[in-house]
């Protein structure tokens, strides 16, 4: 819990009462409607050396995700698929629950989730990233990095990876005499559709949008759904350990659709001002 | 031939430097929200965020020491900071960095003040440009302020090295991979020198004038480190007295 960090387990109790008590009055803590974000900020270009990049908060959860581009054999059944490889690491600059190390089970839930949602919707054209098929590739490197961490890291981070990916220049390969050469010219990158994640979560019988970490530490259930352009949906994920109701789980997916176009011509706005 | 290309007959430098220049320095304090304390650093084109946690209870236990309280420190660099994709499981040249920036810092702080407890210092190299082990021991410095820690005082780094026949401050990125000699430096302002080490060839005046002229860099940044605390902790009152006068 961010703002209870110094605090004892009596308060963390009496916070989660507190939240228990104001849900069945239909506020939250910090004041929005179950269905509404909070701050989104998008800058994208903030690191020089990789393809692309782009810096998320949302509220007080910060991720970066960085682009790098190199080529390389493709995966075994794709052979004629650029590869695209995602990473998500929740630093330990996050949080002080954090430790050092590879991975644990949630960062590797995280990426795989946001990774569904680019590679489900097709977002980049993958057919058009292969430079001797079945041989050599692009291969797309996406990083993500959590540097504070206040809940929906899940969000957080498909908006960095989506803005980072929008925005990026791919370097140009050719292939001269079975070699690739780069030609050190860019090229935007074969975009298709944008995913957008929206994730809800159950506390009691309440259903609310974008939870902060102090409403994650209260939740029964999560459901993160990701949409694409067209409203169809690409990705869906389920997690932790209570259930939802069927009601609540189509309530929410046409709570995503909606809220995902909304998200979405933002990120439309960085397409063409990036 | 590198004289040629890293240093010009008017004495500028790749980045138009002259042989006694830092690059822009830009340091904020506090941005990292859940953290006791925390620092932001742009040193030429590094770009370095440090979180201190603690002091807080030792994980493991067997850790604890009796009499004073551990300090840990973790460098790491992100995947997207290098040129070349750099894997994020922690190299051999991480975990030596991370020790060298740990035993700067570690006798600038009065460590006796907090025993059986941990202080986790956290370097994130978000974009890397030579000369990013000095820039991260000039942020977790200020970032360990930031959380309070008891210290004697700030520490400072900064290296200098050779191109050629001259002498020049802080090495950028290509100097490092095509100069002769990269010296990093880091001192607490008590004339205390806590990191040194020397990548390349000097002679021993070359030696005394590098030193010298790293000691001096390492001053120059510490008043930037007083400043960007300054700014965080006083900002208002330093308005107030310009408006004043």
């Amino acid at each position: 819990m961010s703002s209870s960090k110094r605090s004892t387990i009596i308060v963390e109790q009496l916070r989660k009462q507190q939240m228990l008590e104001a849900l069945l009055r239909g506020k939250r803590l910090d004041g929005r409607n179950f269905d509404s974000y909070r701050d989104l900020e998008i800058e994208i270009g903030i690191i020089d050396k990789a393809s692309g990049s782009a810096r998320v908060k949302l509220g007080n959860t910060e991720v970066i995700a960085g682009i790098k581009v190199e080529t390389g054999e493709p995966f075994e059944g794709l052979e004629n698929k650029g590869a695209l490889i995602m990473s998500a690491e929740v630093l330990p600059t996050a949080s002080s629950h954090v430790e050092p190390g590879p991975p644990d089970e949630e960062a590797i839930e995280l990426s795989r989730v946001v990774d569904r949602g680019v590679r489900e919707s097709k977002m980049l054209d993958l057919d058009k990233l292969s430079l001797i098929p079945g041989k050599i590739v692009y291969t797309i490197f996406v990083d993500c990095s959590i540097i504070n961490s206040d809940g929906n890291l899940l969000d957080a981070t498909s908006f960095a990876v989506v803005a980072a990916l929008l925005t990026c220049k791919l370097p140009v390969f050719v292939v001269q005499d079975d070699k690739v050469v780069n030609t050190g010219d860019f090229m935007p990158p074969p975009i298709t559709t944008i995913p957008i994640s929206v994730t809800a979560v159950k506390i009691g019988d309440s259903v609310l949008l974008d939870p902060t970490m102090e409403e994650e530490a209260c939740m029964d259930a999560r459901l993160t759904i990701t949409t694409q352009s067209d409203g169809d949906f690409v990705a869906l994920q389920k997690g932790y350990a209570g259930p939802f109701a069927i009601s609540q789980i189509l309530q929410s997916a046409e709570i995503a659709r909606n809220k995902g176009e909304e998200i979405r011509s933002r990120m439309k706005g960085l397409n063409k001002t990036g | 031939m590198n004289e040629l290309t890293l240093i010009d007959e008017h004495g500028k430098r790749s980045d138009g430097r002259g042989i006694d220049d830092l690059r822009p320095i830009k340091i904020t304090v506090g941005v990292i929200k859940n953290a006791d304390g925390s620092a932001f650093i742009e040193f030429g084109k590094n770009k370095i965020i440090v979180a201190v946690y603690g002091p807080r209870e030792v994980h493991p236990k067997h850790m604890a020491l009796p009499d004073r309280c551990v300090l840990r420190c973790r460098y790491h660099m992100s995947p997207f900071s290098t040129d070349t994709r750099k894997n994020p499981a922690p190299s051999r040249r991480e975990v030596e960095i991370s020790k060298v920036i740990r035993e700067s810092l570690e006798p600038s702080l009065i460590l006796s003040d907090y025993p059986r407890a941990v202080i986790d210092v956290f370097v994130e190299v978000l974009q890397a440009d030579g000369g990013s082990r000095c820039a991260g021991i000039i942020a977790a410095s200020v970032a360990l302020a930031d959380a309070g820690i008891n210290m004697r005082d700030l520490v400072s780094a900064c290296a200098a090295g050779r191109l050629g026949d001259n002498i020049v401050l802080d090495i950028n990125d290509l100097e490092d991979k095509e100069g002769d000699a990269d010296m990093p430096v880091a001192l607490p302002n008590i004339e205390q020198i806590t990191l040194l080490q020397l990548d390349g060839k000097l002679s021993s005046n070359q030696f005394n004038e590098c030193l010298n002229k790293a000691i001096q860099g390492c001053k120059l940044v510490y008043e930037i480190q007083k400043e960007a605390l300054m700014k965080k902790y006083f900002g208002n009152e330093m308005e107030l007295k310009e408006e004043v006068v």
